[in-house]
């Protein structure tokens, strides 16, 4: 395994146990006197109304999908990149260069489309 | 440099995770809660792979997998309205039949990794990978390098054209000053 | 050789007299070397964040012309420590209707997801937690962490603006990581490595070895960078997560005492960690400017410990000058609205980061590095630079002149407050 994932892991572990243990000091310190009304959503001082339950915007939705399309078309650009580098240097940059043309155009002709269909409008 | 039972419990603080967050997300009553659940089993998987020295594809699990595709499943719950009233989401039903796939799925999965990698423990040690990957899509998968953009342009059209009817105009009927987050 | 394994096996030499290659509980000091320098790590955004949220307040009071926390301490710089010991001994409040699992763990998640990124910061020549083969892309992923603690704290208050909160907040972190990924990826461009420690070193002391000012390109990336992550970190123009005029305060509406500051912890600590990512990526990190990192390594003893020492406050500055341009953005600029948000990001930065992607691909293709042209970029890079700079300075000190100005035209005058005018 990678020796260099074990700090990683260590810090989140150490985090997690600042987190519980500065919450578990706090609640030691802190009050406890309970009441409905400080225990109830907050409205600005009066009853809430209406349910929590509110359908959201779709474009939330697709934010989200974008995201995830384009974060992957980076995460696959990572690895080429580097290759890039070297290709640079041995002469089959323009390959390279080529497979990832290809692979860019078809992602930005669907950005195109995207954009000519009204999915990055917000109203 | 790390001793082997050090690492054995490493390993299996990772799967276990893995695993008690899949538990978490079948047995759930809340499907919310399910979809939380999820989050350990993506990180447990994440481990997975930073301990056996894949440390570009841990990296992406946590890039993609949390953060892109829990981040759209919980998108799809909060729009669904109504969503906390679903709970029952894991009705039990085919009790046999599920037994029979699954001890032949795991019967499967058993037989691959002992023919594939029975007796073998030594893991490789922490090299770089992220070249690797690079070149091995500049070279032997360049095919499905492309067609996986094919995949991606799909999933956008499919998106627009679903969400479609509601993106251009505001939906008929609705009330002007409805709230909107 | 990184520090930690550095001072592990120092330790192991001089306190347990063994070969620390051979000797079996190598592993276990190294482990204990790491827990320490994450509890540093920790204490020191503690102490960090503290201070900057009081700077930003009197800056603040500053801008809108008034005082600001000015009461605890000499000229109110105690002010962050009362106020987190207030926030300690309130009340640990779960409201009745909130879901409890999730509602009590999303602080850990966010806390957890901001302090896992200082593990890859390279604050200084050797200093670093881990330096990982996937440094950045790591860094890009350990927001996804927060990300899921926002959804969660908003779905779990189960009240209404906290959820609108954790959506928003949502939504745009995902939004604004794409352009954040792709400027990046012109840095990995030019260093050839993920790894932080390999950026830094990629680059140089002297302003025209950083990667900002080695083409025009990368210049513009940078500010797409620093915009992104100022969104990113939901920090004004791009607070719409915690609009007060609209959604009260967004995901964290209903945590209160520990756990809220948490949120808040998080979110000063953010501020310094894209900072630092700036720092390091673009603007040459602890390179020392004069001196080679080999140079460095070779020294021993107390002039190694001095030109690390060097290093570590060389990236410091740097990173507490980007915290304070984002504390002045902060209280410049209006808010944006959630469509020219969204608008800004998916239409603008996108489509933009992609092309600077494309630009520096094809700069590095042509334009051989070292060469002639190679110095005549970065020398009118370096030029544009300072003329932003000094361009900027010159604004502030006409600010500080018309106030001086109308102090003393105010000074005379029979007014029932006294004229104010900052230390």
């Amino acid at each position: 395994m990678t020796a260099s994932a074990v700090p990683v892991l260590l810090v989140l572990l150490v985090a997690v146990l600042f987190a519980a243990l500065f919450l578990v000091l706090s609640y030691w310190l802190g009050p406890r006197r309970r009441d409905p009304l400080k225990e109830s959503p907050y409205e600005c001082g009066i009853p809430a109304r209406g349910t929590v339950q509110i359908r959201f915007f779709v474009r939330f939705f697709l934010v989200a999908l974008f995201f995830l399309i384009f974060d992957l078309e980076a995460v696959f650009l990572y690895p080429w990149v580097l290759v890039f580098r070297s290709s640079l240097e041995s002469g089959a940059a323009a390959f390279a260069l080529g497979e990832m043309g290809v692979f860019l155009a078809i992602l930005v002709t669907g950005f195109v489309y995207v954009w000519r269909k009204g999915g990055l409008e917000w109203q | 440099m790390i001793p082997e039972p050090v690492r054995a419990l490493l390993f299996y603080l990772c799967a276990g995770l893995a695993l008690a967050g899949g538990c978490w997300v079948a047995f759930a009553r809340n499907i919310v809660h399910s979809a939380f659940a999820l989050l350990a089993t993506f990180a447990g998987v994440a481990g997975l792979y930073a301990f056996l020295s894949a440390d570009f594809l841990a990296v992406v699990q946590l890039m993609i997998y949390v953060g892109g595709v829990l981040v759209l499943i919980l998108f799809a719950l909060m729009l669904t309205s109504r969503i906390e009233e679903a709970r029952v989401s894991n009705p039990t039903i085919g009790l046999v039949p599920g037994a029979v796939v699954l001890i032949a799925v795991s019967a499967l999965l058993v037989y691959a990794c002992v023919k594939e990698f029975g007796g073998t423990t030594d893991l490789p040690p922490g090299e770089p990978t992220t070249a690797g990957i690079g070149d091995a899509l500049l070279s032997r998968y360049v095919l499905p390098f492309e067609v996986i953009s094919v995949l991606l342009l799909a999933v956008l059209l499919g998106a627009v054209t679903i969400a479609g009817g509601r993106l251009r105009k505001p939906a008929p009927g609705g009330k002007p000053g409805k709230e909107r987050p | 050789m990184n520090i930690i394994q550095h001072v592990a096996n120092l330790l192991i030499r001089s306190v347990f007299h063994a070969d620390p290659a051979s000797w079996p509980w190598t592993w276990l000091v190294q482990a204990v070397v790491i827990g320490i320098a994450a509890f540093l790590a920790f204490a020191f955004v503690a102490i960090f964040a503290g201070p900057v949220s009081w700077i930003e307040r009197r800056i603040a009071g500053r801008i809108q012309s008034r005082i600001g926390p000015n009461r605890v301490g000499p000229q109110g710089v105690l002010q962050w420590l009362a106020d987190g010991v207030k926030c300690w001994l309130k009340e640990d409040l779960v409201p009745a209707a909130a879901d409890r699992p999730l509602f009590l763990a999303a602080p850990y998640l966010v806390f957890t997801g901001m302090f896992g990124a200082f593990v890859v910061l390279p604050f200084g020549a050797q200093v670093v937690a881990a330096d990982l083969n996937v440094g950045i892309l790591y860094l890009l992923a350990i927001t996804s962490l927060v990300v899921v603690g926002l959804l969660m704290a908003g779905w779990g208050s189960n009240s209404k603006w906290a959820l609108f909160g954790g959506v928003r907040s949502a939504a745009q972190l995902v939004s604004y990581e794409v352009p954040s990924a792709f400027s990046l990826l012109c840095v990995v461009l030019l260093a050839g490595t993920l790894s932080t420690q390999g950026i830094v070193a990629a680059q140089g002391g002297w302003p025209w070895d950083w990667f900002i000012f080695r083409n025009p390109f990368m210049f513009a990336a940078f500010f797409l960078y620093f915009t992104a992550a100022i969104a990113e970190g939901n920090r004004t123009p791009f607070d719409l997560p915690e609009a007060e005029s609209e959604i009260v305060a967004g995901y964290n509406i209903e945590y209160s005492g520990m756990r809220f500051l948490f949120f808040l912890f998080a979110e000063w600590a953010n501020i310094w960690i894209m900072a630092a990512i700036s720092a390091f990526a673009f603007l040459g990190g602890w390179q020392i400017p004069g001196i080679a990192p080999e140079q460095i390594a070779a020294t021993k003893g107390w002039e190694f410990v001095g030109w690390q020492a060097l290093s570590w406050t060389i990236f410091l500055v740097k990173a507490t000058f980007l915290v304070f341009v984002v504390i002045q953005i902060r209280w410049t600029l209006p808010r944006l609205r959630v469509d020219q948000l969204m608008i800004t990001c998916w239409k603008y930065l996108v489509p933009l980061s992609m092309l600077m992607v494309l630009g520096v691909l094809v700069l590095l293709a042509l334009v051989p590095e070292g060469g002639g042209a190679d110095t005549i970029l970065r020398g009118a890079m370096v030029g544009l630079g300072l003329a932003v700079v000094l361009v900027s300075a010159l604004r502030v000190r006409r600010t500080f002149r018309v106030d001086r100005e109308h102090y003393r035209e105010m000074e005379g005058r029979d007014l029932w407050y006294p004229p104010y005018r900052l230390p």
